[in-house]
């Protein structure tokens, strides 16, 4: 278990004194993964750092099963990173070392002996995928191949833990799914806990457990992934749910601008569902009910979290005043978290 | 024998030169060559560490050892190489035991060269991207470990050109020693050449001064070569 308390960083300056992380307190449990999300700036990657020992606390503990990592020094705290893997946005791989001498070298670090070294690099490289590319050079594989080889690396000396620093941010979408899953993966199989620093929600949606939201260096909101998603309290919270929501929010005001040009009429309302009520036939037993309403569907998606779907729907309604203020009390009702884009 | 000293034609009297003693010479230059970049190569490396490991940190001693290493660098490499010989005269008695011939210009090739290189190293090392060696730290590396794991293999490639840089000019540097007695394509250069007026010692010393270097430069550049990995072929 990971354990933060009242942990800020302050880095003195001539001018004045940054504080790059302020009063953090947070646990993460072992076997979850762990979402920090939060701007450039924001100081999660200052405290990851600190989960390792890269860099010390100002003030307050990082305590890691048990373990002060700040009071650790010279050999203990080597030992201590050594249990405990990275990742970084731009893999960091040896590009004068193959993907086996990549994979070996935490292992020759702790001087295991050279078949052992081979033989465990080598079922590593099988994990991630690059079997058959053991003496292909980092600079001869494409990005997503030289992250899967800075997995394996981490994954070397069986750690307990693996902080991702950024590890998506350089990759293509695609890609980022294709590594996403592998850390799934290796937290299925491994049973390891993951710290994940990112700026991107979707990483955050499509394989933690739980996260915080970061803003100028304390955490202003926290929880498991879905609470945070269906009731986001802070406003910077918002901006980041709603980028993943619908990264075509943009498309979908021009539609809305469209609609209201063409039918200056009718209610918009923005609709979400999560969970079990995705799955229910809500909308088309409110036309039941309001069978005077017309409907009509502005723009929709639907994503997968780890503990449900979240839906997402714009719709416009038309009808009388009563008809249509009925139709929205029904959807209160069955409890789908309704906003008015656009009353009469 | 008749030779005109001047005109074009001088530099083609070939029956003139004498090769035994032009390949002694040679052997001469290659071994004073030879000899300093060893030296240099490994007295480099040390204090372009030393440099390295010293930059930017807040400990008062190392902060001291690096003042102390950056004056000692950029003073001897700042002092012209013919100026240093003549300084240096009573530290190459006292070390070799004699002021003339090919050793006696060791310990002055060696001292002006070395923090040419030295500065050549740190550089190379600079040019590493600080997050590998911060992974290697994440491992939990010594800083032993990052040095000969990840500083010297991941800088190689320019640590090799910078060696071959360096014999270049340690060749030149072995003309100049010549000149005031250190044996070698130089020395033969002005002793037979310019002061027996026979061009064309010089010009086969010349050209035999310019393959040498020819050589160093592609034997430098195919190692390196064969070090780079960051392009794929």
């Amino acid at each position: 278990m990971i354990e933060i308390k009242d942990v800020s960083k302050l880095y003195p300056g001539k001018q004045k004194t940054i504080t790059a992380v302020k009063d953090v307190t947070l646990t993460i449990n072992d076997g979850e993964i762990y979402g920090i999300v939060g701007y450039s700036g924001a100081g999660k990657s200052t405290l990851v750092r600190m989960l390792n020992g890269l860099e010390n606390p100002t003030s307050g503990v990082v305590t890691i099963n048990d373990t002060v990592m700040s009071e650790l020094k010279g050999k203990p705290l080597r030992e201590a990173r050594q249990k405990m893997g990275m990742i970084f946005q731009y893999f960091n791989l040896l590009w004068s070392r193959t993907v086996l001498e990549n994979v070996t070298f935490p292992l020759e670090l702790v001087g295991m002996n050279k078949a052992q070294r081979v033989k465990k690099a080598t079922k590593l490289i099988a994990t991630v995928g690059l079997e058959g590319r053991e003496n292909a050079y980092p600079s001869e594989l494409s990005g997503g191949q030289q992250q899967r080889v800075a997995i394996a690396r981490a994954l070397a000396n069986d750690p307990q833990i693996l902080l991702s620093d950024e590890a998506t941010s350089g990759l293509d979408p695609k890609t980022t799914d294709e590594v996403l899953d592998l850390l799934l993966k290796i937290k299925r199989e491994m049973k390891i806990t993951i710290v994940v620093i990112t700026h991107e929600m979707h990483v955050i949606r499509k394989i933690c457990d739980r996260m915080a939201v970061m803003d100028a260096g304390a955490v202003v909101e926290e929880g498991t992934v879905f609470d945070v998603f269906r009731h986001p309290k802070m406003e910077i919270t918002r901006q980041f749910v709603s980028e993943e929501e619908s990264p075509q929010m943009n498309d979908t005001t021009v539609v809305i601008n469209e609609l209201l040009a063409q039918v200056p009429t009718g209610k918009i309302v923005k609709l979400t569902f999560h969970g079990d009520q995705a799955k229910l036939p809500i909308i088309s037993e409110m036309l039941r009910q309001f069978p005077n309403v017309d409907l009509n569907i502005v723009d929709g998606s639907i994503h997968q979290t780890q503990e449900g779907a979240i839906g997402t729907l714009y719709l416009q309604l038309l009808g009388d005043d009563a008809e249509v203020a009925g139709a929205t009390d029904y959807l209160h009702k069955m409890r789908v978290v309704t906003e008015v884009i656009r009353g009469e | 024998m008749v030779s005109s000293t001047t005109g074009f034609s001088s530099y083609f009297h070939f029956s003139q030169v004498n090769w035994a003693n032009m390949w002694s010479a040679t052997g001469e230059t290659i071994w004073m060559t030879l000899f300093s970049l060893v030296l240099v190569g490994i007295l480099g490396i040390l204090l372009g560490l030393l440099l390295f490991e010293t930059t930017g940190s807040t400990n008062i001693w190392a902060r001291l050892l690096h003042g102390i290493t950056a004056l000692f660098v950029n003073v001897f490499r700042s002092v012209p190489f013919i100026i240093l010989i003549v300084l240096l005269l009573p530290l190459t008695k006292g070390l070799v035991g004699t002021i003339i011939g090919p050793k006696a210009a060791l310990p002055s090739l060696i001292i002006s060269a070395a923090p040419f290189y030295a500065r050549m190293v740190e550089l190379a090392f600079h040019e590493i991207d600080h997050g590998v060696i911060e992974a290697a730290e994440a491992m939990g590396a010594t800083r032993w470990q990052i040095i000969y794991k990840v500083l010297l293999p991941e800088s190689s490639p320019a640590l090799v050109s910078g060696i071959t840089v360096t014999g270049i000019s340690l060749i030149g540097f072995t003309a100049m020693a010549g000149v005031i007695g250190a044996g070698g394509l130089g020395n033969l250069a002005y002793l037979d050449g310019f002061q027996a007026s026979n061009n064309t010692v010089t010009l086969v010393a010349t050209i035999i001064i310019l393959a040498v270097v020819f050589v160093c430069q592609t034997v430098g550049d195919l190692i390196v070569n064969k070090l780079d990995k960051r392009v794929a072929n």
